[in-house]
């Protein structure tokens, strides 16, 4: 019997993570940081798998930033994976971005949202998108996995070509809602 | 404690006839240290984000593999950033040196004790963690071999020099932010580092 993937539970469409890994190669992204969620499964795996990206599971989600910011001074272009529970911990080290302009390309997957089964994640998923925005992050939205190329193209452009703060926030709709159900 | 050492002779013996090797420096006093020791582009010192220092210096180190990095930070703004040992420790950078000048206080805000002050072992951290060696510095005649295994040693390398719980003078490196990150890139990369 096969067992369910957390994606097939989910009854997300297979393709976004692809896409969202076809725009980080073409973007040349070399450094892939995360703490995972189970939203970012499959594109955590296509990232191991991707023998061109460097990839850098951390303990906390700030390390990432930090991260970025030394891939940058070394010529190298990063991205940090996370759910949005892990924007919280980043607040403070968000002034690296601010005060060096680096680039910074955050992938967050959000929980917290319609359907949300864990109250714990409920405030910060909430405060996510305005905790980004005072942290001087510009936040694109995806809703829909057919947006998912241009979407991270948009922020990508923006991150590296602009020297800027960019997060895309990938909507509980779209990873679907953790049931609390076995198998995992 | 009977720390010898002086953290501004550490940190100018580290960084004397430095080559091409690029230094992270942590906040505060580590980053008035490497600025006492020459104000160098190939230098990033830190004025805040405190507890990052040693994962700019991984993300360096993975975009630079063939260049030495160091990173030079103190105990408080180490103990800020722990899970970084970790993080440092699955990818075994082997070109990455960690330095912490620990003179187990918060020198900037009133020379608080640190966690170091009652026993807490970073040097033992680091070697938990998969450093290949991790080692406390306590004396003069250490510090010529630490300088060499920076420089030349197989990393990642995690140096806890114990040093005295004073003040020298302040030196502070330029303060804005983009102006350093600009002046490194260039140094490093040239001058199409701008228009990258």
């Amino acid at each position: 019997m096969q067992r369910k993937t957390a994606r097939a539970r989910a009854g997300a469409p297979p393709g976004w993570p692809d896409a969202i890994h076809r725009a980080l190669t073409e973007h040349r992204v070399r450094q892939i940081s995360y703490v995972p969620d189970a939203g970012h499964k499959r594109l955590i795996e296509l990232c191991h798998a991707d023998k061109s990206m460097a990839v850098v599971p951390l303990t906390t989600e700030e390390e990432g930033i930090g991260l970025a910011a030394g891939a940058w001074l070394g010529g190298e272009r990063a991205a940090l994976l996370m759910q949005s529970s892990g924007v919280g911990n980043c607040v403070n080290t968000l002034t690296l971005a601010a005060n060096c302009k680096f680039p910074l390309l955050m992938l967050i997957t959000m929980r917290g949202e319609k359907g949300e089964l864990n109250p714990w994640q409920i405030p910060m998923g909430r405060a996510t998108p305005e905790t980004l925005r005072l942290g001087g992050v510009r936040v694109f939205r995806l809703d829909r996995a057919a947006d998912a190329y241009a979407r991270l193209g948009a922020a990508a452009r923006l991150a590296f070509d602009g020297c800027a703060a960019a997060a895309v926030t990938i909507s509980q709709r779209l990873i679907g809602i953790k049931s609390f159900k076995e198998p995992r | 404690m009977s720390a010898a050492l002086q953290r501004r002779d550490v940190v100018k013996a580290l960084l004397k006839d430095r080559g091409d090797i690029l230094v992270v420096a942590g906040l505060g006093s580590s980053a008035w240290d490497c600025t006492a020791a020459g104000d160098h582009p190939l230098t990033f010192p830190l004025w805040g984000a405190m507890g990052s220092a040693c994962m700019i210096g991984l993300g360096l180190a993975l975009a630079q593999p063939k260049r030495r990095v160091l990173v030079v930070t103190g105990d408080g703004e180490m103990l800020m950033g722990l899970g970084s040992l970790a993080t440092i420790g699955v990818q075994r950078s082997g070109n990455l040196a960690v330095v912490v000048l620990d003179n187990e206080r918060y020198g900037e805000t009133g020379m608080q004790k640190t966690h170091t002050a009652y026993g807490v072992d970073l040097a033992a951290t680091a070697r938990a963690c998969g450093f290949v060696k991790a080692r406390v510095i306590r004396k003069g005649t250490e510090v010529a071999s630490m300088r060499s295994d920076v420089h030349h040693g197989r990393g990642p390398l995690f140096f806890q020099v114990k040093v005295r719980p004073d003040s020298p003078p302040l030196a502070l490196p330029p303060r804005a932010g983009a102006h350093l990150s600009h002046r490194f890139r260039e140094a490093l990369l040239g001058r199409s580092a701008a228009t990258e």
